[in-house]
């Protein structure tokens, strides 16, 4: 069994925003690239041009459907990678030591060199968002990025996940969430950023941030009507509407 | 606890490398990282104008595509019958021995017989310069069965279009609607945007009868019937028309809504705008109650005005407006019905237009000067823009719809103004500074002309002196008049029919025109391997050039295999399809950032070496040697103009680089590599807005070689151009359509946006379900789904079904089902989806694959449980009964009408795979490997 630290220094995370993810998976694929060429083993992928094509991601974006009882149907864009919780049920475990959770900032690893493959901690998750590699026969996860946020070799502006970096809406936010001020921190507070599945217990890290309510000019909307002032004729008629256009031209 | 010690700082590569993306069609800035000399990683380039850093699903893979199995690697002749992918390897030398032999004859007798048609090419303005001299009016791009509607109608109505043409103003817009947006087009930029506006709290309205995508995020989601997009559009013109929610004064200034209309009912101008001796629109002077030129300094233009002269009366645009919009025809209440939104929800949706208009509208504190030479001390914002793309345009009401949009747009007076909707240069164009397409053919000797272009009336269509199509597809003829973009997807079944007249050989670039790039595949494939008597294919010859193993591959006679994205020089040219923004003039090249493992060549190249051997005028030296060593010797040192080549950074000046205008500079790409493999030129302040008719803007385009001469121009609310079709239907004038189009003129080509219903043409009565595709925005036409990380993505395509097609049909998820078109029959797995119009069922766009393209397994779910819509759909509508059979194309453009698809469904039993299964074709690279686990440079 793997302990946890009593507690961290910084906590770094995601902001995930879905009110404005489209679902488009170019965080998906960017994290598969810079994970695939950088820490630990590739990320393989088996069967590649097959008949059931399957490859290790450490980000993936689900949709969801979403009936209200009254109104429109909707379409959410879910995306999922490790929560790095503070409660990290995957860490405790873990029989090697081989995941773990960073003192100073709190990002959950796993050191492959330690991981025998049993796939406990991947059990143990509540969100499955862990898995394992078919090839290497190791846990892989988000590491987000920590050989990015740290790395003196990039521009200052590029420290930040791959996923947040290429994220085209904008859906995606990293920071520290330890820091009250922090923009993740703030945008949490602002827009009701949520826990997924609290009742685990797990106290994640990553916030996700809910739709706005939508289609407020529907009819299950209820008092649509509301805006009918903005309609009010000005004439009934092609006769009237040019009288009207007269006058509102002989007083510009 | 013993943490490991983790290196934080690993080398990220040995090199990065700028270029441009070429994933799917956006053209967004890349850095290629580099590690021993391979491709390890790519990123969105922060500097870029398009992506500004971000990058999707599509061009993160790139290194996937670059790696691909499918792609072709040495020049192939073919050895077995057409169709059987049986090929051998040759030499370039022989190749372009090939191609000489069979072209030469035709350049010296008749270069018609070359059709030269490329699908998603970006080098237009390259390929057509070719075609052009090679002398062969058959050429066009895949404009026509993509999105003409929307470009055309663009620029006839207001000089430019969406996308490449124009954006909103994401910086001060409040409301973004858009309409019929699939969710790969203008893929980052309109993410970018999203996010953008939604971050400040601005709100967006999705039109679209599918919510995935950006419908999906859409705060409002107006689920319409496929089709009635014009309709709905008109209803809240009808409304904002009635209650005064317009921009009067924008009117009066800057479109014909105050021009005169001819109303002499015998004259042969009838319904033409009264004009001056030089040609310039009239309108009547609020101040001296005259008739004047438009343009005169200091003329308040009268939108009411009726000009009496000889007992006739004349009368504005406006008024012919006023007279169609507010009929009870447009009532919300006389169209909910059909547009399937309720007359509330309409009224309710044109209400928060007006709200955003006029309400939230503001000023900018910048002073501009207008072509009357008016100064203005502020700039008036309009903060409503919107978006459409082919879900609105690929009817066959498309381009009146497209109109309406427009027309809907300024109206509110938001287009050019901040707030609304911008262009980017050089886009403001109106019509009439575009070419006129040209058709004349001399044996031995080049077009007279370009191809495509913008026609004003019956003089400029592509007719020959006989009254028969110039070109093979049939673009700029009574059919079809406003072609601009040809029509792709009839060449095929033209050339197989000999109508208007046979080809020898049939020249495609990067368009898989034997798979999901043509209606009515099954007959295609026909068409392509259909012998006559005397046992010659009937159409002769075929030369393919394609990067990778695509479906088309097998059915070409000779195959040139061109280059990826990262093995090639291009220009993204303001040419062609440039990559500027709202504020800026901007330009990109792709270079070599990698060299070929193979002996493949980059298309572009191969056709300057080709028109060399061919001793094409453009392409050949006067002692007769090849002109152009190749693609970037072309793109530094061809000039369209004096001092106007493909690129405009960059050049050389009296005094050192310049932009815009100025000589050749042979260090050109390596000073855009310097840059990050792009330029850009910013539009000064007080330019940036207004641009059709803002002096300082118009002054700033001349200098940059956009125009030769400022053009500022009013805005066609009425299209006179469809006027003179009409006028020629009514009798008017020598060149006269043939009878049985008559009535069909008279109806489409109304000046003023029209809507009628393409259901009934398409059997709706049997077949009463609108079937749609949409391509995924992780996915881009069909080389994505062999990319081994997107098509995990999306491996196959479900057929959608709305929740009461499920249950009316007793079907539940993973069940099949057979889809019925008036053409023909598929049989597909079904998934509900509750988010979608009740009527309509749709899938994803190219993802179905045939056995053994691609590389792929011959038991890929591409091939066993994908499919293509495309099997249901025929170039031609279904008999009427009066023995002609009609296009199922726009009648203005010709633009292909996929999405007037109708179908009925019904449960079927599972068959083994998706129906019609097609035997396999013979790969002729192999397949793919199993297992892929790699770092590069370890």
């Amino acid at each position: 069994m793997t302990t946890l630290p009593q507690s961290t220094n910084r906590k770094l995370g995601l902001v995930i925003d879905l009110d404005t993810c489209v679902g488009c998976h170019a965080c998906v694929i960017s994290c598969k690239g810079w994970n695939t060429e950088n820490y630990g083993a590739p990320l393989s992928d088996t069967d590649a041009y097959g008949s059931d094509p399957s490859g290790t991601f450490l980000n993936r974006v689900h949709s969801y459907e979403v009936q209200p009882t009254q109104g429109e149907a909707q379409l959410i864009h879910f995306p999922k990678s490790c929560l790095h919780c503070e409660d990290a049920p995957c860490v405790t475990v873990c029989p090697t030591g081989a995941s773990y959770k960073r003192v100073e900032d709190g990002i959950v690893l796993v050191n492959e060199s330690d991981c025998i493959g049993c796939g406990l901690c991947a059990w143990a998750c509540p969100y499955g968002a862990r898995e394992m590699d078919a090839v290497e026969k190791v846990m892989k996860k988000c590491t987000l990025c920590v050989d990015r946020i740290y790395n003196e070799n990039l521009p200052e502006v590029d420290r930040e996940p791959a996923c947040v970096r290429t994220c085209p809406a904008g859906a995606r936010h990293f920071g520290d969430f330890a820091d009250p001020d922090s923009h993740v921190s703030k945008l949490t507070a602002e827009r009701g950023g949520m826990d997924l599945m609290p009742e685990q217990g797990t106290k994640p890290v990553n916030k996700y941030l809910p739709p706005r309510p939508k289609d407020t000019l529907s009819e299950s909307a209820g008092d649509i009507d509301i805006l009918a002032p903005y309609l009010e004729p000005v004439a009934q008629e092609a006769k009237g509407f040019l009288g009207w256009l007269d006058k509102t031209l002989e007083k510009l | 606890m013993n943490q490991p010690k983790l290196d934080l700082s690993p080398k990220v590569s040995d090199e990065v490398r700028k270029t441009t993306c070429y994933m799917c069609a956006c053209r967004c800035g890349i850095n290629v990282h580099l590690k021993d000399g391979k491709v390890a990683y790519i990123e969105g380039n922060r500097d870029h104008p398009v992506n500004k850093g971000v990058l999707c699903a599509k061009g993160s893979a790139g290194i996937m595509q670059v790696n691909a199995p499918s792609r072709l690697r040495a020049p192939l002749k073919r050895v077995g019958p057409r169709g059987s992918g049986e090929f051998e390897e040759i030499s370039w030398d022989e190749a372009l021995g090939i191609a000489t032999d069979w072209l030469a004859p035709l350049r010296k007798d008749d270069p018609s017989k070359l059709a030269f048609f490329t699908g998603r090419d970006q080098s237009q303005s390259f390929t057509s310069f070719w075609a052009q001299n090679f002398g062969t009016p058959n050429y066009a791009a895949h404009g026509g069965f993509c999105s003409v509607n929307m470009a055309a109608a663009g620029i006839y109505t207001m000089g430019g279009a969406f996308w490449e043409f124009g954006q909103p103003d994401w910086d001060h817009t409040k409301l973004f609607m858009l309409f019929g947006v699939a969710e790969d087009h203008d893929s980052n930029p309109i993410k970018m945007g999203i996010g953008k506006i939604k971050a400040r709290g601005a709100r967006v309205i999705g039109v679209n009868p599918i919510r995935t995508g950006y419908n999906a995020v859409a705060d409002d989601w107006v689920g319409i019937t496929p089709g009635t997009d014009g309709l709905f559009i008109l209803s809240m013109v009808h409304c904002l028309m009635k209650a005064g929610k317009i921009d009067v004064n924008y009117l009066a200034q800057y479109t014909n809504a105050p021009c005169l209309v001819n109303g002499d009912e015998k004259s042969p101008e009838f319904g033409l705008l009264l004009r001056d001796e030089d040609g310039k629109e009239l309108v009547i002077d609020r101040a001296t109650g005259k008739l004047t030129p438009f343009d005169q300094k200091g003329v308040k233009p009268d939108l009411t005005a009726t000009h009496r002269h000889a007992g006739i009366s004349h009368r504005t645009v406006m008024q012919h407006m006023a007279e169609r919009y507010l009929s009870d025809e447009y009532a919300p209440e006389s169209v909910a019905e059909r547009v399937g939104i309720s007359a509330r929800r309409i009224r309710a949706l044109a209400a928060e237009i007006a709200r955003v208009a006029f309400d939230e509208a503001f000023e900018l504190n910048q002073a501009w000067t207008d072509f009357r030479g008016e100064t203005h001390l502020t700039m008036q914002g309009r903060p409503v823009s919107f978006h459409a793309m082919r879900g609105i345009s690929a009817h066959a009401n498309g381009f009146q719809t497209c109109r309406a949009l427009h027309v809907l747009q300024i109206l509110l007076g938001s287009v050019e103004v901040p707030g609304g909707f911008r262009f980017k240069p050089p886009y403001p164009k109106p019509a009439t500074a575009h070419p006129k397409p040209h058709c004349r053919v001399t044996a031995d000797s080049p077009l007279d002309g370009p191809h495509l272009g913008f026609v004003h009336g019956p003089d400029d269509l592509a007719l020959k002196e006989d009254g028969s199509p110039a070109r093979i597809d049939k673009a700029f003829t009574w059919e079809n008049p406003m072609s601009s973009h040809g029509l792709m997807h009839m060449v095929i079944s033209n050339a197989h029919a000999g109508d208007p007249y046979k080809i020898d050989t049939l020249f495609m670039y990067m368009a898989n025109m034997s798979w999901n790039s043509s209606m009515n595949t099954r007959g295609v494939i026909d068409m392509l391997t259909d012998k006559g008597e005397d046992g010659e294919y009937v159409i002769p010859r075929i030369i393919y050039s394609d990067a990778y193993s695509s479906e088309m591959v097998a059915y070409a006679d000779l195959i040139l295999p061109d280059t990826t994205y990262l093995e090639r020089h291009d220009c993204i040219s303001l040419l062609d399809r440039p990559i500027c923004e709202a504020d800026a003039a901007a330009d990109a090249i792709r270079w070599p950032v990698i060299e070929p493992d193979r002996d493949v060549r980059g298309f572009q190249s191969v056709l300057c070496e080709l028109g060399g051997k061919l001793h094409l005028p453009g392409f050949t030296n006067e002692d007769g040697s090849q002109k152009y060593a190749d693609y970037a010797d072309y793109i530094v040192n061809h000039e369209r103009k004096p001092g106007i080549g493909p690129l405009a950074g960059f050049r050389m000046g009296e005094d050192g680089l310049t932009s815009g205008r100025g000589g050749v500079n042979e260090s050109q790409l390596d000073n855009y590599i310097e840059n990050g493999g792009f330029f850009v030129e910013h539009i000064p302040d007080g330019a940036n807005y207004y641009k059709p008719w803002n002096a300082a803007y118009q002054d700033w385009a001349v200098g940059m070689g956009l125009y030769d001469s400022p053009q500022p121009y009013l805005f066609s609310l009425y299209v006179e151009p469809m006027r003179r079709f009409q006028l020629a239907a009514e009798g008017h004038g020598d060149r006269q359509p043939p009878d049985h189009l008559r009535e069909r003129i008279k109806a489409t080509m109304d000046p003023l946006p029209i809507w009628y219903d393409p259901a009934p043409e398409n059997k709706v009565d049997d077949f009463p379900i609108t079937a749609l595709t949409q391509r995924p925005m992780a996915m881009y036409h069909s080389w994505g789904s062999q990319n081994a990380w997107l098509r995990q993505l999306h491996g196959h395509n479900p057929l959608y079904l709305p929740t009461k097609l499920m249950r009316e049909n007793d079907l539940s998820d993973g069940d099949w089902a057979r889809v019925t078109s008036p053409h023909g029959e598929i049989t597909v797995p079904v998934l509900e989806m509750a988010a979608l119009n009740e009527n309509t069922v749709w899938t994803w766009n190219a993802i179905g694959k045939r056995k053994g393209a691609w590389a792929l397994d011959e038991h890929a779910p591409e091939a066993t449980r994908g499919f293509l819509l495309n099997h249901l759909i025929h170039e031609l509508l279904p008999p009427k009964g009066d023995g002609l059979r009609w296009a199922n194309s726009d009648p203005i453009t010709g633009q292909a009408a996929w999405f007037d698809l109708k179908v009925r469904i019904e449960k079927a039993d599972a068959p083994a795979e998706s129906q019609p299964a097609m035997k396999p074709i013979k790969s002729p690279v192999g397949q793919g490997p199993d297992t892929l686990s790699w770092k590069v440079g370890k």
